[in-house]
């Protein structure tokens, strides 16, 4: 492993470590307001200062940084198991059956992604708890996200379909069913793994943009996308520059990521 | 010759699929949106109760879901794409206004992301500096973990046009295919050859390095349209253009759905265009090497 790699496990592993352990690092709940200190520039009460409302910005941060690393890996897991399922069956299964699961992913892959999400987003109630939006935000990512991951697969599985190996199992009279799930999709684990990790730093991402759009996640909620908003008050960079801690962080975190990936995009082709 | 007008049919039959799917969808959510079975002309107290029941009887006829589907479809084909839910205005009419901006706004960002884009690529297997190469890989590398949305947040903080936070926005990502491109070309034994001679820059890179990446490059330039529209949505809700992204934007956040589909299929159906075209231009220029 690379330096650069160790690099981004570190930090990753340190981010993650510090948002699992908020409850216990933050001063106060991501939604205590301190109403006597609203828009507080950075203090030793409150490391970061505090938002328009006065709440802590420095718990809001380790708060939003659980939701976007905990729910973007979760909804890139959907995605892989979708892709797995739609992209993986049709490959293996070969003929018209291919022919028709590719056009449908070449059809939603012209979509531009913003577009679709904002749609498919704008269809779901906007009114709803923050937990809710949470949910309702990265199980979309999760359910529109897998058609590129599925182009890939139904590749690899296609390939796998006329190996020599299958076809000797198929001659010697092994099931279909059992072909795909003991033979066949062992074999799509390389790529499986690649396309899950791509998926991750793709999602946080697109949760931020949705997040500054204001169509993801609702208050008092944090995620990086909310935390984000905040910028869209500022007159200069160089006003309140601790507000600038979340876009660096996102930054770093998907740097880290795709540090990691370098390797595993070779892998997903 | 023949594979090229193959593949031309194959692209004018996504397209019109693309717009029958497009239709379908856009008059299911016409059909779901609420109101949909309710006319406020009724409560019109100058109407009396004949034209009443005429406006009833015309709404009637929407209730037979394959009709209302053909009669959507033909209203559609002959430009009536229906009412903004949110705006009250056709659809037509609010497409029709803010497409010149979106289209200036997309035109110029690609320019300058191309333009930085070829540039940096260019340079970096012409330099074959491996800190230049480090120093650009980090740059487009910075940018690609940067969200459209702060991009376009920036381009309002540092007064800069969205022209340019688009260019920003899609220049990490083709730069990315082209530097590789250009570079693994420019490796090729006949060109570390021609250089040895002493070939000029200029001639390697016209008659051996182009024809060769061009259809590649053609690819990426199609998926670029795509990019930029997606990036369209951002700059302009954040930067205050009134153009296309913006209206999709005010659609979505007032859940004006006819509105935000009909857009949603103007937008693939370009993003579509784009690619056929740089699919079979693409095509066009293998052939002619081939």
């Amino acid at each position: 492993m690379s330096f650069w790699r160790k690099l981004a496990c570190v930090v990753l592993a340190l981010v993650l470590g510090a948002s699992v352990t908020a409850s216990w690092l933050a001063p106060a709940g991501y939604a205590k307001q301190y109403r006597e200190a609203t828009n507080a520039p950075p203090s030793r009460t409150h490391w970061l200062g505090t938002d328009e409302i006065g709440r802590d910005r420095f718990a809001r941060v380790l708060y939003g940084t659980r939701i976007s690393l905990l729910l973007a890996p979760a909804a890139a897991l959907l995605t892989t198991l979708m892709a797995a399922l739609i992209g993986g069956l049709a490959g293996y299964l070969g003929g018209a059956w291919a022919r028709m699961a590719m056009a449908v992913t070449d059809l939603f892959l012209s979509l531009p992604w913003l577009f679709l999400l904002i749609t498919a987003r704008a269809l779901m109630p906007l009114n709803v708890s923050p937990l809710v939006s949470v949910l309702v935000t990265f199980l979309l990512l999760g359910l529109l996200g897998w058609t590129a991951a599925a182009r890939v697969l139904c590749t690899t599985a296609g390939a796998l379909r006329t190996s020599d190996f299958v076809r000797q199992a198929r001659a010697a009279g092994l099931p279909g069913r059992r072909l795909f799930w003991v033979h066949v999709v062992p074999n799509l684990k390389p790529v499986l793994y690649a396309q899950f990790w791509i998926s991750i730093p793709v999602f946080i991402l697109s949760e931020a943009n949705l997040g500054i759009l204001g169509l993801g996640v609702a208050e008092p909620m944090p995620s990086w996308g909310s935390l984000l908003k905040e910028l869209e008050g500022l007159v200069s960079v160089g006003e309140e520059p601790w507000k600038f801690v979340p876009l660096i962080l996102l930054v770093v975190v998907v740097t880290s990521f795709q540090l990691l990936l370098s390797k595993q995009e070779e892998v997903a082709g | 010759m023949r594979s090229l007008r193959w593949k031309i049919a194959g692209h004018g039959l996504a397209l019109v699929a693309t717009v029958l799917l497009g239709g379908f969808l856009s008059a299911t959510l016409v059909r779901l949106a609420p109101g949909f079975d309710v006319d406020e002309r009724e409560l019109d107290p100058h109407l009396n109760a004949q034209s009443v029941q005429a406006l009833r009887d015309a709404r009637h006829q929407d209730g037979n879901v394959f009709k209302f589907y053909f009669s959507y479809m033909n209203r559609a084909a002959h430009g009536d794409l229906g009412t903004s839910l949110a705006l009250g205005q056709p659809v037509r009419t609010l497409l029709r206004d803010r497409a010149p901006l979106t289209l200036r706004l997309l035109t110029m960002g690609l320019g300058l992301a191309w333009l930085l884009t070829l540039t940096l690529a260019l340079s970096a297997a012409w330099l074959r500096l491996s800190v230049y190469d480090t120093m650009t890989t980090v740059v487009s590398g910075t940018f690609l973990c940067l969200p459209a949305a702060v991009l376009a947040l920036l381009s309002v903080l540092w007064n800069v046009p969205g022209s340019l936070a688009i260019a920003l926005i899609v220049f990490p990502h083709t730069y990315r295919y082209a530097r590789n491109l250009v570079v693994k070309a420019y490796s090729r034994p006949h060109i570390i050859t021609a250089r040895a001679k002493g070939l000029g820059e200029a001639r390697i890179l016209f008659w051996h390095v182009l024809p060769v990446v061009t259809p590649q490059l053609l690819a990426v330039a199609g998926v670029s349209v795509s990019l930029a529209a997606g990036a369209a949505i951002p700059v302009e809700a954040l930067c205050g253009l009134a153009g296309i992204g913006q209206l999709a934007w005010q659609a979505a956040l007032a859940r004006d759905l006819p509105l935000l589909v009909n857009i949603t299929i103007l937008v693939t159906l370009v993003t579509l265009l784009a690619n056929s075209g740089a699919d079979v231009i693409g095509h066009v220029v293998r052939g002619q090497k081939a």
